[in-house]
C-alpha cells in the first residue's frame, strides 16, 4: 500500500523545515476548507519529495523536496496553517 | 533559548546502546545512552539513522518505548522486507553506537494535566508509544482510569506481555488475538470491529481521550469506530505505522 | 566525518562495472513510491488518449490490449538514487500510438489518474525508446507500480515512467509536470546526473 502514513511521520522534517513542532498545528484545506492537525494529514513520503495531502479530498497541502541537503518546501494547498 | 532547544533535539548525535531485549521473536527494545538527552513526552517518537561505510544512509523513526524519566528505550519489529529493523533487531548489540535525533511529536503525546478517562487502542507495534503513555501515568501517580485495547496476532506476539499482565491501578486491559489463541483462551479472538469497540471503549459522554496507534487499516478502522460512537474527532488522536505496522 | 554503523549495509548489492549512473546503487527490491493515493479506474473506464494533434486519439482498454506489443528487458534508475536491473515488461511501444496521429508536437506531458503529469520531449516517447506497459515480471502491472498501465520511459529517471498514465498532451513548447514544477530537471538523463534543475 502507499497510502499509509500520517503527518505523525514527517514531524522530524517539520521541526527541520520550520524550526517548531508542527504535528498539532492546525492546517485548512484550500480546495475543501477541511480543518484538522497536520499529524492527521495523508503523507506520501518514498518518492522524489513528500507530498502532504488533504485526508479528505486529496488536495495536495504541502511538498517538500530535498534538493543537495537544503530542503525547499512548498504551502500553496494551505488556507491557513497555524 | 526556544531556538536552542530545538537546534539541540535536531542535531544528530552518537548514542550508545546499553541493552538489548527480545519482547517476541521478532521484537526487540533496544536501551539507549544518549548523552545529550533532554528528556521527552510520552508518546514522541526518535528519528534513527544509519551509515554504511560506503557512506550509504537510511533513516527510519521509532516510537519511545520508556517514560520520560525513565533511560531511552526503543522498541523495534522486524519486518520481513526491511532494511533498517533486521539489523537493529538481529545485528545490533550493547556498546555499538546509533545516530539518532529528537525528541519530535507535540500531537501525539499525553500528560496527566490531559485527562481522561483514557482509552488507549494498540494494533501490533502500536503498542509502543501507548506503553510510555503508560509507564508515564504510572511514574506521575496518575488516577485517571484507562482501558488498553490490544490487537495482536497470538498471545506469543504481545510485546509487554509481563509488564501488561500486572497493571497498574486504575489501568483496565483488553486484549484480542486475531490469528491463534492458546488452549481455553476467553478472550477476543477477531480483528476489531464496531461491536468489539462498542463493548471496550468508554462512553462518548465521560469525555474520554482516545489515542490509536499501529497498521493505518487498524487505525482507520478503530477511529472511525470511535467517531461513530460519538467520540469528537479531536478527541481521537490517531498516530498510523503503515501498511505493515512498522515504518519500515 | 560521518558516523558510520558498524555491520549495516542496506539491500543493496555491488553493481557490474559501468552498469549503474552515477550516484545510484542497486536493489533487488522493487520500491513503492508515490505523490498520492493508488487510483483504482475500472477497465471499462479506462482509456488512453493523445491530445494536440490533427485530431484527439483515444483508445478503449480492449483497443488497446489489441494493439501489438513488444517484450522490454531494461534497468531502471529512480532519481531517489536505486536502481533495478534487468527488469521485464510488456508493453505497447509509444510509436505505435504517435504513428496514428497526426502531428508536429516537439513535446508532451504525460497525464495520469490522480493527477499526476510529467513532460518529456516527443524524441524521447519514440525511436523505439518508450512503451505504455501493462505487465511486469510476467504478471499484470500490479496497482502499487502503477497499474493497469503505466509509461515506462527507461532512460530517463523512473518519474518520468508515469504511473496510472491514461494518455499524452502534445505541446510545442517543454511545460513543466508535478515534480518538475517542484525543483526537479525538465529532462531528467540518469547518466548526466540531472535530478534537479540546474544540474
Amino acid at each position: 500500500m502507499i497510502e499509509d502514513l500520517d503527518g505523525n511521520a514527517i514531524g522530524g522534517m517539520l521541526l527541520e523545515v520550520f524550526g517548531t513542532e508542527m504535528t498539532a498545528a492546525i492546517g485548512t484545506c484550500r480546495n475543501c476548507g477541511t480543518t484538522g492537525p497536520v499529524a492527521g494529514l495523508a503523507v506520501y513520503l518514498r518518492g522524489p519529495g513528500t507530498v502532504v495531502r488533504c485526508p479528505v479530498c486529496n488536495f495536495v497541502l504541502m511538498v517538500f523536496v530535498r534538493q543537495h541537503e537544503v530542503t525547499c518546501v512548498d504551502l500553496m494547498g494551505l488556507a491557513a496553517l497555524g | 533559548m526556544a531556538g536552542t532547544a530545538v537546534r539541540g533535539r535536531l542535531t544528530w548525535q552518537v548514542a550508545t546502546v546499553g541493552a538489548v531485549k527480545d519482547e517476541t521473536p521478532e521484537v526487540r527494545t533496544i536501551r539507549l545512552d544518549v548523552p545529550l538527552w533532554a528528556g521527552h513526552r510520552a508518546g514522541q517518537h526518535l528519528d534513527v539513522r544509519l551509515t554504511a561505510d560506503d557512506g550509504y544512509r537510511a533513516e527510519r523513526e521509532y516510537s519511545i518505548a520508556s517514560a520520560p524519566g525513565e533511560p531511552v528505550a526503543i522498541t523495534v519489529e522486524r519486518l520481513p522486507d526491511g532494511e533498517v529493523s533486521p539489523y537493529l533487531t538481529e545485528e545490533l548489540r550493547p556498546g555499538d553506537e546509533l545516530e539518532l535525533r529528537g525528541p519530535i511529536g507535540s500531537w501525539f503525546v499525553w500528560e496527566p494535566a490531559d485527562g481522561g478517562p483514557l482509552l488507549l487502542l494498540a494494533g501490533g507495534s502500536g503498542i509502543v508509544p501507548l506503553r510510555a503513555i503508560l509507564r508515564y501515568r504510572e511514574r506521575t501517580g496518575s488516577t485517571v482510569p484507562v482501558r488498553l485495547f490490544y490487537s495482536s496476532r497470538s498471545w506469543p506476539d504481545v510485546i509487554y506481555r509481563d509488564e501488561l499482565e500486572q497493571p497498574a491501578a486504575g489501568v483496565e486491559v483488553i486484549h484480542t488475538l486475531t490469528r491463534r489463541q492458546p488452549p481455553g483462551w476467553t478472550g477476543y479472538a477477531r480483528r476489531v470491529d464496531a461491536q468489539m469497540l462498542a463493548e471496550v471503549a468508554w462512553p462518548a459522554d465521560q469525555a474520554p481521550l482516545a489515542y490509536v496507534c499501529g497498521p493505518t487499516s487498524f487505525v482507520e478502522a478503530v477511529a472511525t469506530g470511535l467517531v461513530g460512537l460519538g467520540y469528537p474527532a479531536q478527541r481521537v488522536k490517531t498516530e498510523r505505522f503503515g501498511a505493515t505496522g512498522g515504518t519500515r | 566525518m560521518s558516523h558510520v554503523s558498524r555491520g549495516f549495509h542496506g539491500r543493496r548489492r555491488a553493481a557490474p562495472e559501468g552498469r549503474v549512473p552515477p550516484g545510484q546503487y542497486v536493489t533487488e527490491d522493487f520500491p513503492v513510491l508515490s505523490a498520492g493515493p493508488t487510483p483504482h479506474t475500472p477497465l471499462s473506464r479506462n482509456s488512453f488518449s493523445i491530445q494536440g494533434g490533427s485530431e484527439p486519439k483515444s483508445w478503449t482498454w480492449d483497443e488497446f490490449r489489441a494493439l501489438p506489443t513488444e517484450d522490454i528487458t531494461t534497468d531502471i534508475h529512480c532519481v531517489t538514487r536505486w536502481s533495478k536491473l534487468d527488469t521485464m515488461w510488456q508493453g505497447v511501444s509509444v510509436d505505435t500510438l504517435l504513428d496514428l496521429v497526426e502531428h508536429d508536437a516537439a513535446y508532451a506531458l504525460a497525464f495520469s489518474d490522480g493527477g499526476y503529469t510529467t513532460n518529456l520531449p516527443v524524441e524521447d516517447l519514440t525511436g523505439g525508446r518508450a512503451w505504455v506497459a501493462f505487465n511486469y515480471d510476467g504478471d499484470s502491472l500490479p496497482a502499487e507500480h502503477g497499474g493497469p498501465a503505466r509509461l515506462l520511459v527507461p532512460h530517463l529517471y523512473f518519474w518520468k515512467s508515469a504511473k496510472w498514465v491514461r494518455g499524452l498532451r502534445l505541446m510545442d513548447t517543454d511545460e513543466p509536470g508535478f515534480w518538475e514544477t517542484y525543483g526537479y530537471h525538465m529532462y531528467g538523463d540518469p547518466w548526466r546526473e540531472q535530478r534537479y534543475a540546474g544540474d
